[in-house]
């Protein structure tokens, strides 16, 4: 057992899908974290998701063209998206009931298109549909064991690392970057600073509409060949999950996709010593969820810490916070 | 007359009268009703674009649960267990928690009666009794689950929920395949249950079972609760407004914990009536999803456990429709569930909900700016009339 195990964590093979199954979290992950640190929980995410799947399908089907697809794909996520904005943000909905009406939406809609297109309600194999390119990285590829793990990943997989760097910057960098977290912090403080948060909201589900939309894409053309229904598998849900996970930073985002991709390939892996795949398929959730609680737990004891210094320390000499110093000119906006 | 307005006296035709009065409970009313005929027309526009055949399909959709008895006896029994979900859901609504952790209460109810079912050699009548009890503890312990990591460590009870859901769906399939599973049969399916197990049935030649009537109980005890006791009363006051409730002396957690676990074993009963009402092994090969009809059943009833059959029935008109409509055309019947993503969609929007009431707050403080702008007017022209003379 222990020998099996070694064995699997020191495969480059193990560590090669642990890349490809995290990509696809790592993306919706980013697009949670970005519309949480806006003050708006995107619960659409799955349906986001399937729509990219289905219609990156389809669309890359008709045209023979993959980045038509790959497009296509992305505006469709951005629909959902936009309409999740525009029932939560303009007709005063439940931002969260709506995700999960949207989501509904998509897990029927998808297989009602599916099924009234080619008649096949399951997969989407009779279609001639393209995969995004697979591409070998020039020199990092002859390292021996590391280059068989990052070399030869799907395009998406790269472009999830460079979505990490790209929210990043924007979230911590950029001014639109503080405008989202002045919203999500407070939304009447940055209303009065002039930001108007509507537009900033939109924004960000813009953000993980794209982020989503790659992700989706991915799954029914890369990760596998075709759209299968409920091809999202809840990764939509556990982004909401592992975005606590993550804190609502870009970098948290990879450890908290990290821990559902280790062991989402682990189950692959551990079907063949004759587990049984129920309680392995569960294992991700499971891990996820616990993740989950063991970041809600140590936040809270974090904030009853502070809690307690800082009442400690008020009767002393009444020190007061330390105000970080502001610029002129650069205020909240 | 003065009895009448110290006491008002009861009844139904009091309470309709006071119902088509009261503009802000009617027009609520009259929208989601509005949106359910929506969902419909919607529906129906679909269904001319894709289906080959659209007048028979549309046909079939809107009529076939009243064209033959035996799709009206189907549609019945498909109440039962969205009543049952839609129950669940009210309660934990009206505390103002969205939790769909009635999915995993409704699956682990329906094994746990499986394994009740099977290996308890009990009497008839009390033996369905006994799984009820037992897979109704099982379904309210599992519904606590989200409500504790909540209340202890402010985990989001939506996300938790969904990701238990697949925790207990995986576990639960675990259970049927390694310890209950017939390997005599070549599709999925647990051993057989005892006879006994079996509620009897309220039609002879039909499904109809005794399912029925216990969700007819429990439509009543679940209004008694929430409008008559005062556990329903705390639960209520806690959803309207929780800081109240603690000031006013209520342990939130306590009432939001008993909350969700009445929640839970309404589902899990659910899922012991689908069992021993309608099949002789347990069957499912998928997790039937039932939190979601729960959601759209609690929010067209407005979280009033009373009217829970009503938007059953619909949800199940609507369902049985389509599958008729599926099996005899071109059109796939998950469509139902987009238009249960419409209904959810609209009935969330506030403004929409909200409409009319808006416009005529609207209208009323035009009226009260414009009367005092006049009054204004008045007052200025007085001043200058006595400023001239």
């Amino acid at each position: 057992m222990i020998d099996f195990i070694a064995g699997v964590f020191g495969s480059s093979n193990y560590w090669y899908i642990v890349l490809r199954s995290t990509a696809p979290i790592l993306l919706v992950t980013l697009g949670a974290v970005i519309t949480e640190q806006a003050g708006i929980t995107n619960m659409a995410l799955e349906g986001s998701m399937l729509w990219a799947a289905l219609v990156g399908v389809l669309a890359s089907a008709a045209t023979g063209n993959v980045w038509i697809g790959l497009a296509g794909g992305i505006l469709a996520s951005l629909v959902v998206a936009w309409t999740l904005g525009f029932f939560a943000l303009k007709l005063n909905a439940n931002a969260v009931l709506c995700g999960v009406a949207l989501n509904l939406v998509g897990t029927g809609g998808t297989v009602f298109v599916l099924f009234s297109l080619t008649g096949d309600k399951g997969i989407s194999s009779s279609l001639a549909s393209k995969t995004l390119p697979f591409i070998k990285l020039p020199y990092l590829g002859e390292i021996p064991w590391l280059g068989k793990v990052v070399s030869g990943q799907n395009i998406v997989v790269y472009l999830a690392i460079l979505a990490v760097i790209v929210v990043h910057v924007i979230l911590n960098k950029l001014t639109i970057g503080r405008r989202i977290r002045a919203t999500g912090a407070n939304v009447e403080a940055a209303r009065s600073a002039g930001i108007d948060p509507d537009r900033v909201k939109f924004l960000a589900l813009t953000v993980s509409g794209v982020l989503a939309g790659l992700a989706g894409c991915f799954l029914s053309m890369g990760y596998t060949s075709n759209f299968t229904s409920g091809i999202s598998a809840g990764r939509g849900y556990v982004a909401n999950a592992a975005q606590v996970v993550a804190g609502g930073t870009a970098v948290g985002a990879i450890f908290a996709s990290l821990i559902f991709g280790i062991t989402d390939a682990l189950a692959t892996f551990l079907q063949n010593i004759g587990l049984p795949p129920e309680l392995i398929q569960s294992l991700p959730y499971a891990v996820t969820i616990i993740g989950f609680i063991v970041v809600t737990i140590s936040r809270d004891r974090r904030e009853a810490a502070r809690k307690r210094a800082l009442f400690a320390s008020a009767p002393a000499a009444a020190p007061r916070e330390p105000v970080p110093p502001t610029r002129p000119g650069r205020g909240a906006a | 007359m003065k009895t009448d307005t110290a006491r008002p006296r009861r009844g139904i035709g009091r309470t309709l009268a006071m119902f088509f009065t009261d503009r802000d409970r009617l027009e609520p009313a009259l929208v989601t009703l509005l949106a359910a005929v929506f969902a419909v027309l919607s529906g129906i526009i679909l269904i001319f674009i894709v289906s080959k055949s659209p007048v028979l399909s549309v046909k079939n959709f809107l009529l076939a649960p009243f064209l033959r008895s035996y799709n009206f006896y189907y549609l019945l029994i498909a109440m039962v267990p969205i009543t049952f979900a839609g129950l669940a859901l009210c309660i934990v609504y009206q505390a103002r928690y969205l939790t769909l952790i009635v999915d995993s209460c409704v699956y682990m109810g329906a094994v746990v009666a499986t394994v009740v079912g099977i290996y308890l050699p009990l009497p008839a009548g009390i033996h369905p009794a006994v799984a009820m009890l037992l897979s109704g503890l099982a379904g309210g312990l599992i519904g606590l689950l989200p409500a504790i990591l909540r209340i202890k460590w402010r985990a989001n009870e939506l996300v938790s929920s969904l990701m238990l859901n697949y925790v207990f769906y995986f576990l639960g399939s675990c259970v049927i395949i390694y310890f209950l599973r017939d390997r005599k049969q070549s599709i999925l399916a647990s051993l057989p249950f005892l006879p006994t197990f079996a509620l009897p049935k309220l039609v002879p030649n039909t499904q109809i079972h005794a399912g029925f009537i216990v969700a007819a109980v429990f439509v009543v005890l679940v209004s008694l609760l929430i409008y008559r006791t005062k556990w329903g009363f705390e639960i209520r006051l806690v959803g309207a407004n929780p800081r109240f409730a603690q000031y006013a002396g209520l342990s939130v957690s306590a009432v939001v914990l008993y909350a969700h676990f009445i929640s839970g074993f309404i589902g899990g009963v659910g899922g012991a009536v689908e069992m021993a009402g309608l099949y002789k092994a347990f069957i499912w090969q998928m997790d039937p999803s039932y939190a979601w009809d729960g959601v759209i059943v609690a929010m067209l009833a407005r979280r009033n456990p009373k009217f829970v059959p009503v938007s059953a029935f619909f949800l199940a008109y609507l369902r049985v429709g389509a599958d008729f409509m599926s099996r005899r055309g071109d059109v796939a019947f998950e469509f139902i569930t987009m238009l249960q993503g419409l209904i959810i969609l609209i009935l969330a929007s506030d403004r929409i909900v909200n409409y009319f009431k808006a416009r005529r707050l609207k209208a009323a403080a035009l009226r009260d700016e414009r009367a005092a702008r006049d009054a204004a007017g008045q007052i200025a022209t007085q001043g200058a009339a006595e400023a001239g003379r």
